[in-house]
């Protein structure tokens, strides 16, 4: 089999596994098809479950209404300024330390505390420092994103090859040439191995930031449909998060195709 | 300058590395002791010696990469301070920035040293034709052969001009042929515009079929030369073909004769490490 065939075929059982568990869902569910196994009164299982078409219709309302999508850029917004803004600082400030070994051996304890700390906890301080607008939840979002940047560039410059410096070095490279030319290209590899986790970050950010105070964004949709027991509703907000959460990811993995092609990938091979 | 001044002397070299071992402790290993080593302008001198003995440190001494802890480097008869501007330096194992094409590599010492990007494309081209990497240019290290990672590096340090180059066995990860081919290569390149080579194997027929001189380090620790061979085979030379002629192999029993004891001892060191 060759390899096109075989992938079309895994997109296949993809699909269908996705199909099967609405299926098994919807039946489940169903307060007609099947007698109530576990709960008393037929209709609790979709109390407490949804029904995915009823999600499903939720989702289309909102999309062709339009009501949803000032809600979805306020939390795309957030998580972009907080992926955006943790990655350069991390960038910056993992580059700066690893370089200074003084700065890092005085700050490390410090810095150790901070990753540490459940940094979530910090939601509700933001949210008193900088209100109920988009800035708390941007700045839970860059503290989640800038560890896990700053952790991945200092790893990452501190394992720069020292025959690759040696080498840049003999051929007359100076300290800003350096860093410009080997340590952040290479620092970069290590940025993008953390990328697709910092999106995540971003996204989970705004997201609680959101569910935890505000006015706007997807996370305040659920929070709400979740006041007035709207269970399918809240569904509907997972399925739109988790649909746009893989869009990022998507466009992460683009980015680093493009950046990344010095870096060697397995199989490059095409059989002609 | 003093016209007679060698292009490279290492004078009564030391090296002790200091390197911790547990919480205040600190063990010291001299991997170099007083060890001397001159190079004539234009003079291709080859250095031998078992492996572990000291020479990569030796060569490392002689880029500026690494303070002596005794003894002095002059370049020109000039005292060296810091890195060696006047070398260029092929590494043992692989150099090349990973993320520049193979013509990135051969431009970054001129892009270094503020060339204009075009005029420095333009030489670059020139030097990878030279190596046989012609239409290779835009290729990345991983997507080059070992061999031809090796000949990106061989351009990306000549294209500088340096007067001295220092060479860490070059080819010793190649296979027999490439190899032989890139050192007669490396004899051509070098017969056009005689440059000052150290060059690091511990291969003593490579050493002999490239070089005016061989000199013999002791296996280590506290490695030091124990010995120096002219090679008067004439130039230019096949690699190949003059491993067969009778001069070669009564040069090669000789040096071989100096250095048995020491490859023993330095296998013997190894085995019960
Ligand atoms: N930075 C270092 N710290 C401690 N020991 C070292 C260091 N570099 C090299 N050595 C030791 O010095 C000796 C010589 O090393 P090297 O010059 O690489 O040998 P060669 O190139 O001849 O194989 C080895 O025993 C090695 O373990
Ligand atoms: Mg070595």
């Amino acid at each position: 089999m060759n390899s096109r065939k075989a992938s079309r075929f895994l997109r296949l059982w993809q699909v269908l596994i996705l199909a099967g568990v609405f299926v098994f869902w919807q039946v489940a569910t169903d307060p007609e098809l099947l007698p109530p196994i576990y709960f008393d009164n037929p209709n609790k299982a979709a109390f407490f479950f949804g029904q995915p078409l009823e999600v499903l219709a939720r989702v289309w309302v909102w999309f062709s209404s339009g009501s949803i999508y000032g809600h979805l850029w306020v939390t795309l917004l957030e998580t972009v300024l907080a992926f955006v803004i943790g990655t350069a600082s991390g960038l910056g400030v993992g580059l700066w330390l690893a370089l200074s070994p003084t700065a890092a051996a005085l700050l490390d304890p410090y810095i150790k505390a901070m990753n540490a700390m459940p940094r979530v906890i910090l939601a509700p301080i933001f949210g008193v420092w900088f209100g109920l607008g988009m800035a708390s939840k941007v700045a839970l979002g860059v503290t989640l994103v800038f560890f896990i940047v700053f952790f991945n560039v200092y790893q990452g410059v501190r394992e720069v090859s020292h025959t690759v410096l040696a080498n840049a070095r003999m051929l007359g490279a100076g300290e800003r040439q350096l860093l410009r030319h080997v340590y952040i290209p290479s620092a970069t590899s290590w940025v993008f191995a953390s990328l697709h986790n910092s999106v995540g970050l971003a996204f989970v950010g705004a997201v609680v930031g959101e569910y935890l105070g505000s006015s706007e964004g997807v996370g305040y949709l659920i929070l709400q449909a979740e006041g007035t027991f709207d269970i399918n509703s809240v569904f509907a907000g997972i399925l739109v998060l988790t649909a746009f959460a893989l869009v990022l990811d998507w466009l992460v993995t683009l980015a680093e195709r493009r950046l990344m092609v010095w870096q060697p990938r397995s199989g490059e091979t095409e059989r002609i | 300058m003093q016209v007679s001044a060698p292009a490279l002397a290492l004078e009564r070299i030391t090296v002790t590395f200091v390197s911790p071992v547990g919480a205040s402790a600190t063990a010291r290993f001299t991997a170099v002791k007083d060890a001397t080593l001159m190079v004539r302008p234009g003079e291709f001198v080859s250095v031998v010696g078992p492996t572990g003995c000291g020479k990569s440190t030796l060569l490392n001494i002689a880029a500026g990469l690494l303070e002596p802890s005794a003894g002095e480097v002059r370049v020109f008869g000039e005292r060296l301070a810091g890195l060696n501007r006047n070398a260029g330096y092929l590494f043992q194992t692989e150099a090349l920035l990973p993320w520049r094409t193979a013509l990135g590599n051969v431009t970054a010492g001129l892009e270094f040293r503020g060339v204009a990007r075009a005029e420095a494309g333009r030489r670059a081209e020139a030097w990878l034709q030279r190596v046989g990497l012609r239409g290779h240019g835009h290729r990345y290290p991983h997507q080059l052969s070992g061999g031809m990672r090796k000949r990106v590096a061989l351009a990306q340090t000549l294209i500088l001009d340096p007067q001295i180059i220092l060479m860490d066995e070059p080819f010793s990860a190649l296979d027999i042929q490439t190899r032989q081919l890139m050192e007669n290569e490396l004899l051509e390149l070098w017969s056009v515009d005689r440059k000052s080579v150290v060059f690091i194997t511990h291969d003593l027929e490579e050493a002999i079929s490239l070089s005016d001189r061989v000199v013999v380090f002791s296996a280590g620790p506290a490695s030091h030369p124990i010995g120096e061979f002219e090679i008067d085979l004439p130039r230019p030379r096949d690699v190949a073909e003059i491993r067969l002629s009778p001069r070669f192999v009564e040069l090669h029993t000789k040096i071989w004769q100096a250095m048995k004891q020491e490859v023993l001892k330095g296998y013997e060191q190894q085995k019960s490490q």
